[in-house]
Protein backbone atom coordinates (compact mmCIF):
# COMPACT_ATOMS: atom_id res chain seq x y z
CA UNK A 1 0.00 0.00 0.00
CA UNK A 2 1.06 3.62 -0.58
CA UNK A 3 0.16 6.98 1.01
CA UNK A 4 -1.47 7.93 -2.30
CA UNK A 5 -4.03 5.16 -1.85
CA UNK A 6 -5.58 6.59 1.31
CA UNK A 7 -4.30 10.10 2.08
CA UNK A 8 -6.70 12.65 0.57
CA UNK A 9 -4.45 15.46 -0.69
CA UNK A 10 -7.32 17.98 -0.78
CA UNK A 11 -7.96 17.34 2.91
CA UNK A 12 -4.41 18.05 4.13
CA UNK A 13 -4.36 20.89 6.66
CA UNK A 14 -0.95 22.64 6.56
CA UNK A 15 -1.77 24.94 9.49
CA UNK A 16 -4.22 23.60 12.01
CA UNK A 17 -6.35 26.24 13.69
CA UNK A 18 -7.28 24.01 16.61
CA UNK A 19 -5.09 24.25 19.70
CA UNK A 20 -6.20 21.11 21.51
CA UNK A 21 -6.49 17.41 20.71
CA UNK A 22 -10.26 17.18 20.33
CA UNK A 23 -10.30 20.32 18.21
CA UNK A 24 -7.63 18.88 15.93
CA UNK A 25 -9.61 15.65 15.49
CA UNK A 26 -12.73 17.69 14.66
CA UNK A 27 -10.83 19.90 12.21
CA UNK A 28 -9.26 16.96 10.35
CA UNK A 29 -12.51 14.99 10.10
CA UNK A 30 -14.19 18.22 8.92
CA UNK A 31 -11.53 18.59 6.26
CA UNK A 32 -12.22 15.05 5.00
CA UNK A 33 -15.94 15.87 4.91
CA UNK A 34 -15.26 19.07 2.94
CA UNK A 35 -13.18 17.05 0.47
CA UNK A 36 -16.11 14.68 0.00
CA UNK A 37 -14.25 11.68 1.42
CA UNK A 38 -16.39 11.17 4.51
CA UNK A 39 -20.20 11.51 4.68
CA UNK A 40 -21.14 14.72 6.49
CA UNK A 41 -23.67 12.94 8.68
CA UNK A 42 -20.94 10.67 10.07
CA UNK A 43 -18.59 13.44 11.25
CA UNK A 44 -19.82 13.77 14.85
CA UNK A 45 -19.85 10.03 15.36
CA UNK A 46 -16.34 9.65 13.95
CA UNK A 47 -14.94 12.45 16.09
CA UNK A 48 -16.53 10.90 19.19
CA UNK A 49 -15.03 7.50 18.31
CA UNK A 50 -11.58 9.05 17.76
CA UNK A 51 -11.74 10.85 21.12
CA UNK A 52 -12.83 7.64 22.84
CA UNK A 53 -9.90 5.83 21.25
CA UNK A 54 -7.43 8.49 22.45
CA UNK A 55 -8.79 8.14 25.97
CA UNK A 56 -8.07 4.41 25.89
CA UNK A 57 -4.45 5.15 25.06
CA UNK A 58 -2.83 8.11 23.36
CA UNK A 59 -1.79 7.69 19.73
CA UNK A 60 0.84 10.34 20.38
CA UNK A 61 3.57 7.75 20.04
CA UNK A 62 6.40 10.23 20.66
CA UNK A 63 8.80 12.42 18.65
CA UNK A 64 6.13 15.00 17.85
CA UNK A 65 3.77 12.77 15.91
CA UNK A 66 0.31 11.36 16.56
CA UNK A 67 -1.67 8.85 14.52
CA UNK A 68 -5.30 9.02 15.71
CA UNK A 69 -7.27 6.24 14.06
CA UNK A 70 -10.52 4.35 14.28
CA UNK A 71 -12.36 1.59 12.48
CA UNK A 72 -15.95 2.51 11.85
CA UNK A 73 -18.99 1.07 10.08
CA UNK A 74 -19.72 4.44 8.41
CA UNK A 75 -16.38 4.26 6.58
CA UNK A 76 -16.57 2.25 3.36
CA UNK A 77 -13.09 2.94 1.99
CA UNK A 78 -9.94 3.62 4.00
CA UNK A 79 -9.14 7.36 4.09
CA UNK A 80 -6.72 9.59 5.89
CA UNK A 81 -5.31 13.07 6.07
CA UNK A 82 -2.50 15.01 7.67
CA UNK A 83 -2.56 18.09 9.87
CA UNK A 84 0.38 20.24 10.86
CA UNK A 85 0.48 22.34 14.00
CA UNK A 86 3.05 25.10 14.17
CA UNK A 87 2.75 25.63 17.92
CA UNK A 88 2.25 21.99 18.85
CA UNK A 89 -0.76 20.31 20.47
CA UNK A 90 -1.03 18.36 23.72
CA UNK A 91 -1.97 14.80 22.74
CA UNK A 92 -1.02 13.29 26.11
CA UNK A 93 1.86 11.78 24.13
CA UNK A 94 3.94 8.91 25.49
CA UNK A 95 7.00 11.16 25.75
CA UNK A 96 4.91 14.04 27.20
CA UNK A 97 6.02 16.30 24.33
CA UNK A 98 3.76 18.39 22.07
CA UNK A 99 2.59 16.96 18.75
CA UNK A 100 3.34 18.86 15.53
CA UNK A 101 2.28 16.33 12.89
CA UNK A 102 -1.01 14.45 13.02
CA UNK A 103 -1.81 11.59 10.64
CA UNK A 104 -5.50 10.72 10.87
CA UNK A 105 -6.67 7.35 9.60
CA UNK A 106 -10.27 6.14 9.22
CA UNK A 107 -10.76 2.49 8.30
CA UNK A 108 -13.80 0.35 7.51
CA UNK A 109 -14.90 -1.84 10.41
CA UNK A 110 -14.03 -5.17 8.85
CA UNK A 111 -10.79 -4.69 6.89
CA UNK A 112 -8.15 -5.40 9.52
CA UNK A 113 -5.39 -6.30 7.09
CA UNK A 114 -5.76 -3.11 5.07
CA UNK A 115 -5.73 -1.08 8.27
CA UNK A 116 -2.47 -2.71 9.37
CA UNK A 117 -0.93 -2.10 5.94
CA UNK A 118 -1.82 1.59 6.10
CA UNK A 119 -0.29 1.78 9.59
CA UNK A 120 2.81 0.07 8.20
CA UNK A 121 3.19 2.79 5.53
CA UNK A 122 2.59 5.57 8.04
CA UNK A 123 5.10 4.30 10.60
CA UNK A 124 7.72 3.28 8.04
CA UNK A 125 7.99 6.97 7.20
CA UNK A 126 7.31 8.47 10.63
CA UNK A 127 10.15 6.58 12.25
CA UNK A 128 12.63 8.31 9.92
CA UNK A 129 14.12 11.45 11.45
CA UNK A 130 14.35 13.21 8.07
CA UNK A 131 10.70 12.47 7.17
CA UNK A 132 9.46 13.84 10.51
CA UNK A 133 11.64 16.92 10.13
CA UNK A 134 10.45 17.66 6.57
CA UNK A 135 6.82 17.00 7.51
CA UNK A 136 7.06 19.48 10.35
CA UNK A 137 8.66 22.06 8.07
CA UNK A 138 6.26 21.67 5.13
CA UNK A 139 4.16 24.83 5.25
CA UNK A 140 1.75 24.09 2.40
CA UNK A 141 -0.57 21.22 1.52
CA UNK A 142 1.34 20.83 -1.73
CA UNK A 143 4.68 20.47 0.05
CA UNK A 144 3.20 17.79 2.32
CA UNK A 145 1.64 15.96 -0.66
CA UNK A 146 5.01 16.04 -2.45
CA UNK A 147 6.74 14.62 0.63
CA UNK A 148 4.24 11.74 0.64
CA UNK A 149 4.78 11.21 -3.10
CA UNK A 150 8.51 10.94 -2.55
CA UNK A 151 7.96 8.40 0.21
CA UNK A 152 5.68 6.42 -2.14
CA UNK A 153 8.43 6.41 -4.75
CA UNK A 154 10.91 5.16 -2.21
CA UNK A 155 13.08 8.29 -2.24
CA UNK B 1 25.24 -12.51 27.26
CA UNK B 2 22.29 -14.92 27.53
CA UNK B 3 19.94 -15.03 24.58
CA UNK B 4 16.53 -16.64 24.25
CA UNK B 5 13.90 -16.85 21.56
CA UNK B 6 10.31 -18.00 21.08
CA UNK B 7 8.29 -18.51 17.92
CA UNK B 8 4.67 -17.43 18.19
CA UNK B 9 1.72 -16.83 15.90
CA UNK B 10 -0.52 -13.76 16.12
CA UNK B 11 -3.89 -15.27 16.93
CA UNK B 12 -6.17 -12.37 17.84
CA UNK B 13 -8.67 -11.47 15.13
CA UNK B 14 -7.60 -7.83 14.70
CA UNK B 15 -3.90 -8.63 14.42
CA UNK B 16 -1.08 -6.60 15.94
CA UNK B 17 -2.81 -3.22 15.82
CA UNK B 18 -1.80 -0.20 17.88
CA UNK B 19 -3.18 -1.17 21.30
CA UNK B 20 -1.70 -4.69 21.47
CA UNK B 21 1.55 -3.40 19.99
CA UNK B 22 1.61 -0.84 22.80
CA UNK B 23 0.99 -3.59 25.38
CA UNK B 24 3.90 -5.54 23.93
CA UNK B 25 6.24 -2.53 24.00
CA UNK B 26 5.27 -1.66 27.59
CA UNK B 27 5.99 -5.22 28.71
CA UNK B 28 9.25 -5.42 26.73
CA UNK B 29 10.44 -2.23 28.41
CA UNK B 30 10.11 -3.88 31.82
CA UNK B 31 13.12 -6.05 30.93
CA UNK B 32 16.69 -4.90 30.60
CA UNK B 33 17.37 -7.29 27.72
CA UNK B 34 17.34 -6.10 24.14
CA UNK B 35 14.15 -7.38 22.48
CA UNK B 36 13.75 -7.90 18.77
CA UNK B 37 10.72 -9.17 16.92
CA UNK B 38 11.09 -10.72 13.51
CA UNK B 39 8.21 -11.42 11.16
CA UNK B 40 8.62 -14.88 9.67
CA UNK B 41 6.00 -14.16 7.01
CA UNK B 42 7.73 -13.51 3.71
CA UNK B 43 9.72 -10.32 3.99
CA UNK B 44 11.46 -11.09 7.31
CA UNK B 45 10.98 -7.61 8.72
CA UNK B 46 12.72 -7.09 12.06
CA UNK B 47 11.55 -4.58 14.68
CA UNK B 48 12.86 -3.29 17.98
CA UNK B 49 10.38 -4.76 20.46
CA UNK B 50 10.76 -1.71 22.69
CA UNK B 51 9.71 0.80 20.02
CA UNK B 52 6.03 1.27 19.16
CA UNK B 53 6.88 2.92 15.83
CA UNK B 54 8.93 -0.10 14.80
CA UNK B 55 6.42 -2.66 16.05
CA UNK B 56 3.70 -1.10 13.87
CA UNK B 57 5.85 -1.77 10.81
CA UNK B 58 5.42 -5.51 11.29
CA UNK B 59 1.78 -5.14 10.11
CA UNK B 60 1.18 -8.58 11.60
CA UNK B 61 -2.29 -9.82 10.74
CA UNK B 62 -3.95 -12.82 12.37
CA UNK B 63 -1.91 -15.90 11.51
CA UNK B 64 1.45 -14.12 11.13
CA UNK B 65 4.35 -16.12 12.60
CA UNK B 66 6.77 -14.02 14.66
CA UNK B 67 10.09 -14.76 16.36
CA UNK B 68 10.80 -12.96 19.61
CA UNK B 69 14.51 -12.76 20.38
CA UNK B 70 15.91 -11.32 23.61
CA UNK B 71 19.51 -10.72 24.54
CA UNK B 72 20.53 -9.78 28.06
CA UNK B 73 20.48 -10.91 31.68
CA UNK B 74 16.67 -11.44 31.74
CA UNK B 75 16.35 -12.80 28.20
CA UNK B 76 14.54 -15.99 29.16
CA UNK B 77 11.77 -14.48 31.33
CA UNK B 78 11.40 -11.69 28.76
CA UNK B 79 10.62 -14.00 25.83
CA UNK B 80 8.45 -16.17 28.05
CA UNK B 81 6.25 -13.27 29.22
CA UNK B 82 6.10 -11.66 25.77
CA UNK B 83 5.15 -14.94 24.09
CA UNK B 84 2.44 -15.46 26.71
CA UNK B 85 1.00 -12.01 25.96
CA UNK B 86 0.69 -12.89 22.26
CA UNK B 87 -0.65 -16.38 22.98
CA UNK B 88 -3.27 -14.85 25.28
CA UNK B 89 -4.38 -12.73 22.29
CA UNK B 90 -3.66 -9.54 24.28
CA UNK B 91 -6.94 -10.15 26.08
CA UNK B 92 -8.86 -9.75 22.81
CA UNK B 93 -10.90 -12.18 20.72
Amino acid sequence: MKFGEFIVSEAIVPELKAKDRDGVLRELVGSLVAAGSVPKGAADELVAALIKREKQGSTGFGKGVAVPHVKHAKIKKIVGTIGRSVEGVDFAALDHQPVYSVVLLLSPANQHEQHLQAMNIIFSSLQKDTFRKFLRQSATAQAIAELLDEADQGK
Amino acid sequence: MPTASRDVVISNKLGLHARPAMQFVELANQFSSRVQVQSLAGENVCADGKSIMQMMILAAVEGTPLRIVAEGPDAEPAVEKLAALINDKFGEE
